[in-house]
């Protein structure tokens, strides 16, 4: 991908004007960091750090007024039910769920959130370098009269994420308004215009992620900014975004999932509801259910400070190639390397004891439980 | 960007300093901010000889991996042990204590095709 092709954000130019290190990224051209990774990791860990995820897709998906007026209401949810691995139903309005689109071999096409934003109303966010994909996916499947609109060109979002959100939320929207609760989102006034804000994140951190028109977007950014100063409010870029999500085991779609792996395989059959009569590739997680898994994605850490594990490289135990690594880095909240890895199942049992080549030499390391980093509550 | 006018350059951004019959190597300011946070260095081996532009060391950010090459062919006498308690010297101090490695060159002549301080500037734009 060249950068003549990327796309920018509505806050590219704050980014470049805030020193931000830019690189092509699903097509856009992003922030990989401001000041540095592990400053800004900490900020998140510590305070506050507001992140750019205007390239995000986001989809609104909705009954049509005909559908309605011929006793169809429920057809949206219907069919994002059949879409989608995780329950709809469960969903009341105002709320979201961590969700999959499987392909019909049950591999992920993308992981996303959908929120019910009303009875038969639902947007849809999902992966940057998906977004095409699942669009073409989801318009080569349609059944019933629903419509879906890409609206993702014409807004954008940030994630402002740690443990001093409440103080900048309040700060932002007024003393009197409440945080939505966890993975609620709520429409909420901000100035003149309307803003959504979600409960949800990819750090770890309690936050929230704001979606707002394109055109708030610079306005909302400074404002958050400003407002976040005296609370230590970092800006923060992909790299730390990627460093704190993995510190907690959170997938990233392209290294731990892919159209080949499914999630049960992924260790996210959490977010897959099998008591659903139908969805697509229910058959195929039912099979592997049945019959077993092949390999299965652990997080694993290593036993001596040493070089970080990247993605690629191989594992092995007892001299035996067992997998590969998909996500690897050195944390910085355990300033330690930590990663995850596909392996054969057989092997996936926590405390067992791997190793990892790096450029040709083993360094051991031991499966882990989720999350690999965990806040001590004192 | 810092680029001082006493050192030699290569085009992968290695700095080098003329010490006698040896030669002293770091990365560059430049390296140093676009690598970002430097969170582990594999020093080279002492004693070994490599050629001129052989992967000798690596140094890794948070990000990524990358190889650090001799500039000339010579052998090993010196690695900053520093390093590896501390490899964010490097980002501090990246032509003082975060030097790397100190080669004993095999022919002098080869330091001619270094680039001069100009050219380095030049080169990274």
């Amino acid at each position: 991908m060249t950068e003549a092709a990327s796309r920018k954000t509505p806050l590219y130019d704050e980014h470049v004007r805030l020193g931000a290190k830019m690189v092509a990224f699903a097509g856009w051209l992003m922030p990989v960091q401001y000041t540095g990774i592990v400053a800004e990791h900490q900020a998140v860990r510590n305070n506050v750090g507001i992140f750019d995820i205007s390239h995000m897709g986001q989809f609104i998906v909705a009954s049509t007024p005909s559908s309605q007026k011929s006793g169809g209401e429920g057809a949206a949810a219907t069919w994002l039910n059949m879409m989608l691995t995780n329950n709809i139903d469960k969903l009341d309005v105002g709320m979201g769920q961590y969700t999959f689109l499987l392909n019909e071999r049950g591999g992920i096409i993308d992981d996303l959130i959908v929120y019910r934003i009303g009875d038969q109303n639902f947007l849809l966010v999902v992966n940057a370098a998906r977004t095409e994909e699942d669009l073409a996916w989801l318009q080569e499947h349609f059944s019933v009269p629903v419509r879906i609109e890409d609206r993702s060109a014409n807004f954008g979002g940030v994630a402002i994420q740690g443990p001093r959100i409440g103080e900048l939320f309040h700060a932002l929207f007024g003393k009197d308004v409440e945080l939505p609760p966890r993975n609620a989102i709520a429409d909420l006034p901000f100035g003149e215009t309307t803003v959504s804000v979600a409960r949800t994140g990819y750090t770890g951190e309690d936050g929230i992620e704001v979606f707002f028109r394109a055109t708030n977007a610079v306005k909302f950014w400074n404002a958050a900014l400003e407002k976040g100063k005296p609370l230590g409010i970092k800006p923060c870029g992909l790299g730390a975004r990627d460093t704190l999500r993995l510190e907690m085991c959170y997938p990233l779609n392209g290294s731990d999932l892919s159209p080949e792996r499914n999630p049960i395989e992924a260790g996210l059959g959490f977010f897959v509801d099998l008591s659903k009569p139908n969805f697509i590739g229910r058959d195929v997680l039912l099979k592997t259910k049945e019959n077993g898994l092949c390999e299965k994605l652990v997080p694993f850490r290593m036993k001596e400070k040493g070089p970080p594990p990247r993605p690629h490289y191989a594992v092995f135990q007892n001299g035996q190639r067992i997998g590969e690594v998909t996500s690897g880095t050195l944390s910085p909240s355990l300033n330690w390397g930590v990663g995850m890895a596909y392996i054969d199942a057989a092997h996936a049992k926590i405390g067992a004891e791997i190793d990892i080549e790096i450029r040709g030499q083993k360094f051991r390391a031991t499966i882990e439980k989720k999350p690999l980093y965990k806040k001590s509550t004192s | 960007m810092n680029i001082p006018d006493d050192l030699f350059y290569t085009e992968t951004h290695e700095w080098i300093k003329r010490e006698g019959e040896n030669v002293r190597v770091g990365i560059t300011d430049h390296a140093q901010s676009e690598l970002t946070d430097v969170v582990y260095v594999e020093l080279p081996k002492m004693d070994r000889h490599a050629n001129a532009k052989e992967a000798v060391a690596v140094v890794e950010s948070v990000k990524a991996a990358s190889d650090i090459y001799a500039p000339v062919k010579g052998t090993v006498v010196e690695v900053n042990k520093a390093l590896e308690a501390d490899p964010g010297l490097i980002n501090r101090e990246p032509y003082g204590q975060g030097w790397i490695f100190v080669l004993k060159i095999d022919n002098v002549d080869e330091l001619k095709q270094l680039k001069d301080s100009e050219a380095y500037r030049k080169q990274i734009g």
